[in-house]
């Protein structure tokens, strides 16, 4: 690449790769609240391309000392229609960054980085997929449904929160998958408690062979430990603390098992997307997992 | 907000005017020496922030760069510290990742291979936390070809001292900085820590001990607490504070270290993330001037720089950038 400007709204070819990420300008299409969560489309037509449900993008935030990207899940690409060439994210605003960026307004140029990571392995056989998304884990999910769907699986649909206003899309997920269960800590939509709690009924019903799952890491390690317990393979989009999301710093590292050996693997290169069963949730120290302690230390 | 051009949405193509342009421009000499070996140009990257460069060569060709330091690595393989690894404070971050790594098989095996073949010019990062480790590095790397300088990176605690950073006092920086370089034959840079009173003092040790060049700066040592739970918000309890915030601080130890001892080769870096932060490095008296977290904000920041420096130096009818080494221009 011989220039470090990339005229507005356009994309780079990648030093002539056609996959790996891009680094881009890229032109908001909008911003607007979805529930409780806020939805950012991207004009992005090669990242769109080569996005795959569960890998993620960066995004440069021009706010007070920050100098690190944001990282987000894609929600959803679009090839076709009048979006096409798009790419959307769905996040919560929950500091300066998130903020930052639900300030953006149509037209409004940001520095993108994607796609990055490895996303959701897709079963080679038509099996039915279970699927659990927890609070904006929904979105990437939902991205993955329509992708197993349109391959022909049936596709069962978990999403928990604690609160209703926090799970996002009930609708989209009623709409395409066979079946869609909600649950929140306290009661406010669907089953009372929390996601593994109805795992069990809804596996029993689908004929569930294999799991996907993204959201809060405590989450994910009851997912993968209720479906190791079933005999079934699990698949999981983990969320680590990033400094590069490109493989480079160390920072994002996951505990994982292989060959009998414990290995810290990098979340945004060899992840997000992980194995379920190999991974070492007991040693997974996210802020996440402890601030679960403390909930429950504080009963 | 910084100044890192990733922070800022590209203009308009219509501005490239003034950005860089190689065919319009006059040509500008950018080698620079490094303690005997010739770089083609003085930006290179800070060890830990650019992997061995495979990952960053999906984004630009890392060939053209004036050298990949590589993450440091150690005898054996390290698993590091756990998460929390990394946490954003205003105007850079802290790391504790605990020198994660392969270790120096691992390395020579899978990594070297990639640069030699692609023909980028390969600086190795040392790692150990006693003066045998870094003898046995050393040794272990006497024959390997395709290495074009070492840094020693004696930033780290030596065990044989109770903890205490080899850097931090002047014998066991002469030892750890002899043991590898009276074991190899390419020029060996000591990678020093800002956390001391006079880093002349340890520069000037390095040197005696047979450094070709010092590394200026490591991470100043931090740390952060949550304030509603009281704990502290890095797994490994305190970190290295890097990015913008510490670049006034890496400025003043490379001027210092260019006033004590004018000939040493010095490869600046702290927060460097535009090309003007570049320029200020090399008027402080660096030879080289290495990028590192800007790499995390923007993978093209090195790049950048490079074609920054290239266009401000040609802009100001500077040939030779050499030749702005030291430049600053004190009062009296
Ligand atoms: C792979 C991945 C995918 C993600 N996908 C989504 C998504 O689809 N939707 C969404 O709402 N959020 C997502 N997140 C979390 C999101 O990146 C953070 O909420 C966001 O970075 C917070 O930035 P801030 O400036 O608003 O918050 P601040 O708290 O001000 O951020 C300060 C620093 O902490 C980091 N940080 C804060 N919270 C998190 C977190 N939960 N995980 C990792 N780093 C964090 C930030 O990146 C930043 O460096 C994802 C995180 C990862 C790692
Ligand atoms: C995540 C991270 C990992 C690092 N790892 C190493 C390392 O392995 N060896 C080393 O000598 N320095 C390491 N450093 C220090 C950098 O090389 C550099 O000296 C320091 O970060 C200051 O430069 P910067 O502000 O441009 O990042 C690391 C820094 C960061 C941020
Ligand atoms: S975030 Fe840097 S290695 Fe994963």
């Amino acid at each position: 690449m011989s220039s470090n400007v990339t005229p507005r709204g356009s994309e780079p070819k990648a030093h002539g790769r056609e996959e790996g990420p891009l680094r881009a300008h890229c032109e908001v299409l909008g911003v607007k609240p979805s529930g409780s969560f806020w939805s950012l489309t991207l004009v992005a037509p090669a990242m769109a391309e080569r996005a795959r449900p569960g890998q993620f993008i960066t995004l440069a935030v021009d706010v007070g000392g920050a100098t690190l990207r944001r990282p987000f899940s894609i929600a959803s690409v679009s090839q076709q229609g009048p979006r096409a060439g798009t790419l959307e994210i769905v996040f919560s605003g929950v500091g300066q960054g998130t903020h930052w960026l639900a300030g953006r307004s149509k037209h409004d140029v940001l520095d993108v980085v994607g796609p990055l990571g490895r996303g959701f392995p897709l079963p080679n056989r038509q099996v039915p997929a279970l699927l659990v998304g927890g609070g904006y884990g929904a979105a990437p999910m939902l991205y993955l449904a329509r992708t197993l769907v349109a391959r022909g699986h049936r596709v069962d649909i978990v999403l928990g929160a604690r609160t209703a206003e926090q799970i996002w899309n009930t609708v989209e997920a009623k709409r395409v998958a066979s079946s869609a269960t909600f649950t929140t800590d306290d009661g406010s939509l669907g089953t009372p408690g929390r996601v593994t709690d109805v795992l069990d009924d809804v596996a029993a019903r689908a004929g569930t062979e294999v799991v996907y799952g993204c959201g809060p890491m405590p989450m994910l390690a009851g997912v993968s430990r209720w479906a190791a317990a079933m005999g079934l393979p699990s698949q999981m989009a983990v969320e680590e603390a990033m400094a590069c999301g490109t493989g480079v710093c160390m920072t994002c590292v996951v505990p994982v098992r292989r060959k009998g050996e414990r290995r810290n693997v990098r979340a945004c290169v060899e992840g997000p997307v992980l194995n379920g069963a190999r991974v070492d949730w007991d040693a997974v120290r996210s802020p996440a997992m402890a601030q679960r302690e403390l909930d429950e230390e504080a009963g | 907000m910084t100044t890192s051009s990733a922070r800022t949405p590209a203009p308009p193509a219509a501005s490239t005017a003034s950005g860089p342009s190689a065919a319009a421009e006059p040509d500008v000499d950018l080698s620079v020496d490094l303690g005997g070996v010739t770089l083609a140009n003085p930006i290179v990257t800070a060890s830990g922030t650019f992997g061995s460069g495979r990952e960053i060569d999906q984004f630009f060709d890392v060939g053209r760069l004036g050298a990949v330091v590589a993450k440091s690595i150690t005898r054996e393989p390290r698993q590091g510290l756990p998460t929390p690894r990394m946490v954003e404070t205003s105007g850079g971050m802290l790391n504790a990742i605990g020198l994660q790594n392969s270790g120096i098989e691992a390395w020579l095996a899978e990594d070297l291979p990639w640069l030699r073949e692609r023909g980028i010019p390969a600086i190795v990062s040392l790692a150990g936390n006693t003066v045998d480790d870094f003898r046995v590095l050393a040794e272990r790397l006497r024959d390997v070809e395709g290495i074009l300088a070492v840094e020693a990176n004696i930033s780290c605690p030596n065990v044989e001292d109770r903890g205490m950073v080899f850097a931090c006092r002047t014998d066991p920086t002469r030892e750890a900085v002899r043991a590898v370089a009276g074991t190899l034959s390419v020029p060996v840079l000591a990678k020093l820590t800002p956390d001391v009173t006079d880093i002349t003092a340890i520069a000037a040790a390095a040197r005696e001990a047979g450094a070709s060049g010092v590394s200026l700066i490591n991470t100043l040592l931090g740390m952060a607490i949550d304030p509603e739970t009281g704990r502290p918000r890095l797994g490994g309890v305190t970190g290295g504070l890097s990015g913008p915030a510490i670049k006034p601080v890496a400025v003043r130890a490379v001027h210092q270290v260019h006033q004590a001892l004018p000939d040493l080769p010095i490869v600046g870096m702290g927060g460097v993330t535009t090309t003007t932060d570049v320029v200020e490095m090399i008027r402080a008296g660096a030879s080289a001037v290495a990028v590192g977290t800007a790499t995390f904000g923007n993978p093209m920041a090195t790049l950048e720089v490079l074609e920054g420096l290239r266009a401000w130096l040609a802009e100001r009818g500077i040939e030779r950038v050499a030749d702005l080494r030291g430049t600053v221009r004190l009062p009296g």
